[in-house]
């Protein structure tokens, strides 16, 4: 049987199995209503139960919409779990009547499109900026903190590459010299402390300090459960990974400069010029800088060669 | 000797779900196990934490491949970019056989991250068939279809759910991966004898079985995964054992998990029954 155009209200009477599937998808994906129950209209707005009951059949204890009610809650614990998993910090920032709802329209609006729950909250930083009552006042404490939550997942697993040898660097000509950044490592430019909230709201402190420099945050008692994340000045957070753990490190304005135009693909010489345009660094400092980074970033592995 | 075309594995004997609270112990302790179940979505990732702790894993203990969102009951088409990245898992793990459900949960593209149950058509037989032939064909190892559990049937349904299976796994030549928790979760939710499910299957097509807990609640039995395996369980493996031979068995404990070893200790009972089975077919050889 061929396929069969995406109706606009799900087909009572399916006649495929596509379109069958596009029913039931309907039906368990449908937001719950409150209690965490099935919703009483149909699409339509005629009875759900008698909806329902044309593809579903009773149990000896259970009603057909009672039977789709079991995977309709699944659906959306499941789903809702995972982003709470992933997102604990956002969550600690709005508090529980925030975030839920939050998570519920972004769900809604950004079904999973994706084999695995990993990227479920791929979206979330885009969905926010588009939708910015929804964590208002919190707006862009709560993008930098998504932001933030989505590169340790990044971190966590994404891809890696053969870590750039000196041997590489030796005598080549930094006007010609090119490298990359490895595609786990993200760096963000951030105006709130996210790196130290989200330590606070885990409460982990336990970081190796070459690896990261990140502080565990006070918790703000007398918020009613919502720890502060107050507006700062302009941070530069590296998210990355050390023997597969996760770090976060920060770094001066220069480094940054200096990371994001490799990542760019900026020529070494390139690169060093344009992480201290606005310095008023000597030449020497300048110059030990450059050098201290290189070392250090390279003994974490964070560039590699070109592709 | 296997004891049926699609179980060249009997020697596996009773293996176990590899899972997070158990990685650092088994990493340490190197713990004797026959063999590990891991999901193979948890390590379809690109680097990082995930895949070490497989190779880790690959160099001590045999592992199967086990996935959740095959998804061969959906009428999508499979997806070739995810077929390539389960290919070269199976590529790194060497997996001898490959499982997924027998369900559908995903549709334009769109997924719920759920196991849900098929209509029993003829129609839908033959597109999973067909699905599964696809699949096998682009990975190039043995598959074997899980059977799920439920807890709504449909009036689009043509027939029960152990001829629909049969049907399917007849129609692409596989394996079946027996999972008879699953089949005795569905017989209390649907009213069916879960004995007549197990004697109506093809038992020269299961490669693979599973046993886990259930929760029981008022209304309906909830595929749970948080217990010891109850005894009417074990009543339904000893009888499938039976009927089926000596099987590679796993156990699945996926929710409030204790120790590695309280774990291992409940899949290895598995082995009384499995020893009946094996005195069984010897006699018959």
């Amino acid at each position: 049987m061929g396929r069969t155009k995406k109706p606009s209200t799900p087909d009572l009477a399916p006649r495929d199995l596509l379109t069958w599937q596009r029913t039931m998808h309907a039906a368990v994906t449908r937001p719950l209503a409150l209690g965490d129950r099935a919703q009483r209209r149909w699409f339509d707005g005629s009875s759900s139960a008698r909806a329902i009951a044309k593809l579903v059949k009773p149990s000896r204890t259970l009603k057909p919409l009672e039977r789709v009610e079991i995977y309709n809650r699944m659906y959306w614990f499941r789903l809702l779990d995972s982003m709470a998993q992933d997102f604990p910090g956002l969550r600690a920032l709005l508090g529980e009547k925030k975030f839920w709802p939050l998570i519920e329209r972004y769900l809604a609006v950004c079904p999973s499109r994706s084999f695995t729950l990993r990227d479920l909250g791929a979206r979330l930083e885009r969905f926010i900026a588009r939708e910015p009552g929804l964590v208002a006042p919190h707006g862009a404490a709560a993008r930098d903190l998504v932001r933030f939550e989505w590169a340790q997942i990044i971190a966590f697993d994404g891809p890696s590459r053969p870590r750039l040898k000196k041997s590489q660097l030796m005598g080549a000509d930094p006007a010609k010299l090119r490298f990359a950044v490895q595609p786990y490592l993200t760096l963000l430019a951030c105006r709130h402390p996210v790196d130290e909230y989200v330590l606070a709201v885990k409460q982990d402190g336990a970081l190796r300090t070459e690896a990261s420099n990140a502080v565990a945050a006070r918790v703000d008692g007398d918020s009613g459960g919502i720890v502060r994340l107050e507006r700062g000045g302009l941070l530069h957070i590296v998210v990355h990974r050390v023997d597969n753990q996760l770090y976060y490190k920060r770094l001066e304005p220069e480094a940054a400069r200096l990371l994001r135009a490799i990542k760019a693909g900026k020529t070494l010489a390139e690169a060093c010029a344009s992480a201290f345009v606005r310095s008023k660094s000597s030449p020497d400092e300048q110059t030990k800088n450059i050098r201290d980074w290189f070392a250090l970033w390279m003994r974490l592995g964070w560039l590699c060669p070109r592709e | 000797m296997p004891a049926n075309p699609h179980n060249g594995h009997t020697e596996y004997g009773v293996g176990l779900g590899l899972r997070v609270p158990h990685y650092r112990h088994i990493l340490a302790n190197k713990p004797t196990c026959a063999w590990f179940e891991i999901i193979s979505e948890n390590f379809m990732v690109d680097g990082g934490r995930p895949l070490e702790v497989l190779d880790a894993i690959l160099e001590q203990y045999q592992v199967v491949q086990h996935g959740v969102s095959m998804y061969f009951g959906s009428a999508d088409k499979p997806d070739r970019t995810h077929l390539r990245r389960l290919k070269n898992l199976v590529k790194r793990t060497k997996t001898p056989w490959l499982s997924d459900h027998l369900c559908w949960g995903s549709v334009d593209g769109t997924y719920t991250h759920d196991l849900l149950p098929m209509p029993y058509t003829m129609e839908a037989a033959k597109r999973t068939a067909e699905k599964i032939r696809y699949v096998r064909d682009f990975i190039e190892v043995p598959i074997c279809v899980e059977n799920v559990s439920s807890y709504m049937e449909f009036l689009a349904s043509e027939m029960t759910e152990w001829e629909f299976l049969t049907e399917v796994v007849e129609r692409a030549d596989c394996g079946i991966l027996l999972d008879v928790n699953n089949i005795y979760v569905s017989s209390k939710n649907h009213g069916f004898d879960p004995m007549d499910y197990v004697n109506a299957v093809p038992h020269h097509r299961v490669g693979q079985m599973h046993i886990a807990g259930h929760t029981k609640f008022e209304k309906y039995i909830l595929d749970t995964h948080d217990h010891p395996v109850l005894d009417p369980v074990w009543k339904l493996y000893a009888h499938a054992t039976k009927l089926c031979g000596v099987t590679a068995t796993l156990l699945e404990w996926d929710d409030k998990i204790p120790s590695f070893d309280e774990v291992h200790a409940e899949a290895l009972k598995a082995n009384q029954y499995i020893a009946d089975a094996r005195t069984a077919q010897n006699g018959k050889n």
